[in-house]
């Protein structure tokens, strides 16, 4: 020890130097006492595992975990997104990119007049904030608790549209179809559209 | 509002929110609240519209000489006085009650769709419900609802529901573009705006609406659901398509033009624009762009190449031979300097032109007697007494000068006279007398202003008729032509009687000025071919290679596309997008659009118009670049690397100061009097037509004035035809057969728009000017 080292003291560690410093006891009850030692080790055997065998075995996340979006649809199918692009502004990462465009008669993805026509979610750059899901004014930007998004390309990590897209259900007919008979933007946005009507299935030409 | 500082108007002092400002007697509350950065707010006040007080948004409370009005004021329309004091929101509670209560009256019937609406984020409405309004709604009725949206034109959209009918957009179109197709119907609560059903909303400054919309009521149809403004990354710009040069504002998002709006600039086009500038820009985007250097290969293919192989092409081809430069009127200072530079120092010659389109040895020699003297401006037209447009439509052919004429005309009755086949629509708007004769023409005084445009070659001893009146009655004579780079180009000397600065070829020391500026050890003395002669030298072989920049064949004449593709001259084509010349060239160069590169155009007024590189991350080269860099491969180097060193040899080159070319001196033919079954044919570009740089913008060719055919009445009553009945008219070479328009036309005449969809008079007829052709019903 040389005179500039400062000691222990002077760190007030001198008392837990002490207290860790090696048990010297060479009695023969000692053999005991180092078997006591063990008994922790011993007694986790029994108790319940934490480890969790991923990927072979997973488990459930905590109901509002933050893991990857999805774009929603109405009960009928088509998308909520409206291309607004309030979810790139409110982005703090600068992770979505947006691009509107215009539904036509003939080709109608979302109720009104405006959807989301390009829709990407840049996964390198995402913190899982969610402030994208709160400045969303019609529900179609949603957080699931996927968080398997691991990959080996950065290409591969910007998600499309179709990536998002939440897949169709029970009912739900895939756009672009025409909307509800007799119904609004208005009333999609009510939950006044039960599900698909026969009008809205596309015409096959046979 | 005039920024002129006069010393006779009145000043008026007045307290704002305790406060004192001076302002000059007539300003509005508003106005001087503005000066003292009080910001009080608005929506139907514009600076350069006059006052509505639709919106009642601006309240305030004002008291004169201790007697206080009873209610708030509307502080667009009440000009200050002696002793008035205003509270604003800011001091007066009552104010900002009453502005809070119109905000949520205006968002009663409003939709609220910001959302889905292409404003949000740059909405005045937006804005001010933030900071004028109340936090929440009280309103829980039903709104007012209107289908959505409706057109008004093909390229304006028109939400019902969004508006608060402020009248900016009807008060524009009344006040400023003088096209009052656009008008507040109903009354009350069902109040809308709306178009006549007959007269579609077929304005050339329609955008402008779109632009003063203080909500997303009107929004323009190419830009609906592009973008947000905070995507966009905004230059400011200049406009490339005419002559007048107006300010712009160009929005690019990810290496893509979405939109461009007017920019501000008081001493040219104030707030404004036409819709060609505004929404012309997709050629820019087009699949047509030349997307690498071609070589045309021993297969007689054009195959692509890289920029050395190309550039080796281009010099080998080049070298030797008698070459001459077509440089269009499109190119920006710069670039016709550095064509001017390049057909001097590397290929030895004075046979240049940047003139695409007819024209004549006279006009030359009057571009050469003016090349100095370019110095009238708009603020002229402001302070003329009598203005005489000679073969000039100014709403097709230079739109912000119409703009500025309509102004004059509306606040004081200016005289326009203007030397026409016919009263056009433009004319008609400006009240115009219209002459045939330029010998008719009376009463021109020093504060006169002559506007001569660049169709007055086309008539022989006009150019001489007009350089006499100006001299003769002491008015100003200004050359206006229609494409935005020929003023440059005529001033960087890229035609055949002139060196950069305006300096006569022909002038030994105008010629060593040129040397020494650019250390060469002489230069071509003769003077250079035009545009017709160049591509009639290369048919008999006195020219044998031609250097062609942005020129369309057919804006020259029906034969010159043949005369350089049958012959074995050498065609190096420098394009953006390919066209008819690159189909035949042995090199092609593709080169920077406006938007790609930085630079200047110089409009009539002489005045440079600077931009800068819109799309940062554009990998196109500009014409200076290339010529430089071909320059430097043919061993004869003109050192131009960027447009910033161009302007610097410009600026230390300077204007010549020695003596100005002579005007011309050329006595007018008689030109044969057509019979009865003929006529004269006259002609002129619309200013929405089949331009190449309107190429791939449907939106805006929807609002284009569908091609006729004037004749006069006594010709219809011959023929027959009544308004809107099909007439041909024909030459040897084709016809062309369009509706009939009766109108103030004279009998021996016909007119036919130049190069619009279904008469394109120099493909169709071979000629777009004083030809004789026949006339009959369809």
């Amino acid at each position: 020890m040389d005179e500039l080292t400062p000691r222990d003291s002077e760190y007030g560690l001198e008392k837990a130097a002490a207290e860790s410093a090696p048990i010297l006891d060479q009695s023969a009850g000692s053999f005991f006492k180092q078997l006591l030692g063990f008994w922790v080790t011993f007694a986790a055997q029994f108790r319940k595992v934490n480890t969790v065998q991923y990927p072979e075995e997973k488990e459930a996340t905590a109901e509002r975990f933050h893991g990857r979006h999805q774009l929603n649809r109405h009960p009928d199918g088509l998308e909520k997104c409206i291309g607004c692009e309030l979810c790139a502004w409110a982005c703090p990462a600068d992770a979505i990119y947006v691009e509107g465009g215009d539904n036509t008669p003939d080709e109608q993805y979302s109720p009104g007049e405006r959807y989301g026509k390009v829709y990407q979610i840049n996964y390198l750059r995402c913190v899982f904030c969610g402030l994208c899901i709160e400045a969303c004014p019609t529900r179609a930007l949603t957080m699931t608790n996927e968080y398997e998004l691991a990959d080996d390309s950065r290409r591969k990590l910007i998600f499309e549209k179709e990536d998002l897209l939440a897949p169709l259900r029970q009912g739900m007919l895939m756009p672009p179809h025409p909307m509800y008979p007799d119904s609004t933007d208005t009333t999609y946005y009510k939950g006044e559209v039960p599900g698909s009507h026969p009008s809205q299935e596309p015409t096959t030409n046979v | 509002m005039s920024t002129e500082i006069t010393s006779d108007v009145e000043m008026i002092t007045v307290v704002i929110d305790g406060f004192d400002v001076t302002v000059p007697k007539g300003t509005l509350v508003i106005r001087a609240a503005e000066k003292l950065g009080i910001q009080i707010p608005r929506f139907c006040d514009h600076p350069l519209l006059s006052p509505a007080g639709a919106c009642r948004q601006c309240l305030v409370d004002i008291e004169i000489n201790g007697r206080a009005f009873p209610k708030p004021q509307a502080s667009c329309t009440i000009p200050v006085e002696n002793g008035m004091i205003v509270k604003t929101q800011l001091t007066s509670e009552v104010a900002d009650k009453a502005q809070k209560g119109i905000m949520e009256l205006l968002l009663i019937n409003h939709p609220l769709d910001c959302p889905v609406c292409d404003k949000g984020g740059e909405c005045p409405l937006q804005n001010q419900a933030m900071s004028n309004g109340r936090e929440s709604t009280r309103y829980e009725g039903v709104k007012r609802t209107y289908e959505k949206p409706t057109a008004i034109s093909s390229q304006v959209l028109l939400d019902r529901e969004r508006c608060v009918l402020c009248a900016r957009c009807t008060r524009f179109s009344e006040e400023i573009a003088g096209d009052p197709f656009i008008t507040l119907n109903e009354r009350g609560a069902l109040q809308q705006v709306g178009i006549y059903e007959k007269d579609p909303f077929l304005s050339y400054f329609s955008g402008n609406t779109v632009q003063i919309c203080p909500v997303g009521a009107l929004t323009g149809a190419s830009y609906r659901f592009r973008s947000r403004p905070f995507d966009l990354v905004s230059t400011p710009s200049a406009c490339e398509h005419c002559a007048s040069g107006c300010a712009m504002r160009t929005d690019v998002r990810r290496g893509k033009t979405l939109r461009r709006l007017a920019g501000e600039d008081a001493e040219v086009n104030e707030e404004w624009n036409c819709d060609k500038g505004r929404w012309a820009f997709k050629y820019i985007s087009s699949k047509e762009r030349v997307a690498s250097p071609m070589v045309r290969g021993a297969d007689g293919e054009l195959h692509e190449a890289s920029w050395p192989e190309a550039l080796a092409a281009a010099a080998a081809g080049l070298k030797g031979k008698r070459a001459g430069v077509l440089v269009g009127g499109r190119s920006t200072i710069e670039d016709s300097y550095a064509y001017a530079k390049f057909a001097r120092v590397a290929l030895g010659t004075n046979d240049i032109d940047f003139r695409a389109r007819l024209h004549s040895d006279e006009e030359a020699a009057f571009l050469a007697s003016i090349a100095t003297r370019i110095n009238v401006s708009y603020r002229d037209l402001d302070k003329a007494d009598h203005v005489v447009l000679i073969d000039f439509e100014p709403e097709d052919e230079s739109p912000i000068i119409f703009l500025r004429l309509y102004k004059q005309v509306r606040k004081r009755s200016l005289t326009i006279t203007t030397i026409a086949p016919l009263a056009s629509r433009g004319s008609e708007k400006l009240g115009a007398t219209v002459l045939s004769d330029l010998s008719k023409v009376s009463g021109l005084t020093e504060k006169s202003v002559i506007l001569v445009g660049e169709r007055a070659a086309e008539t022989m001893g006009r150019f001489t008729a007009v350089s006499t009146l100006a001299k003769s009655s002491g008015a100003k004579l200004a050359w206006v032509p229609r494409r935005a780079g020929e003023v440059g180009a005529l001033i960087a000397g890229a035609i055949g009687n002139l060196l950069p600065g305006g300096r006569p070829v022909g002038d030994a020391s105008a010629r060593v000025d040129i040397q020494s500026a650019w250390g060469v050890e002489s230069l071509p003395t003769k003077a250079g071919k035009a545009t017709w002669e160049i591509l009639e030298a290369t048919t008999d072989g006195r020219i044998n290679a031609v250097v062609v920049g942005g020129v369309d064949p057919l804006d020259v004449s029906a034969e010159a596309l043949g005369q350089l593709l049958d012959t074995e001259t050498f065609v190096l084509s420098l394009e953006i997008s390919h066209s008819a010349i690159t189909a035949i060239a042995d090199v092609v160069l593709p080169v920077a659009a406006v938007s790609e590169k930085s630079g200047s155009f110089i409009n009539w007024e002489g005045r440079p118009r600077f931009f800068e590189k819109a799309i940062a991350d554009s990998l196109t080269r500009s014409d200076t670049r290339i010529l430089s860099a071909l320059a430097d491969e043919m061993g004869t180097p003109i050192n131009l690397p960027s447009a910033k060193a161009v302007a610097k040899e410009l600026q230390a080159i300077g204007k010549w100061d020695g003596a100005a070319a002579s005007a011309p001196d050329v006595s007018p033919i008689s030109l044969p009097v057509p019979d009865a079954a003929h006529a004269t044919l006259h002609s002129w570009r619309q200013l929405l037509d089949l331009g190449t740089l309107q190429a791939g913008e449907e939106n805006l060719a929807g609002t284009a004035r569908p091609a006729q055919v004037v004749i006069s009445k006594s010709r219809a009553e011959a023929l027959g035809v009544g308004e809107g009945d099909a007439v041909t008219v024909s030459t040897a070479r084709g016809s062309i057969t369009a509706p009939a328009h009766i109108g103030a036309i004279d009998d021996s005449a016909v007119w036919l728009p130049r190069n619009s969809n279904g008469s394109q008079c120099i493909a169709n007829l071979g000629a777009a000017s004083g030809l004789v052709v026949k006339v009959a019903k369809a």
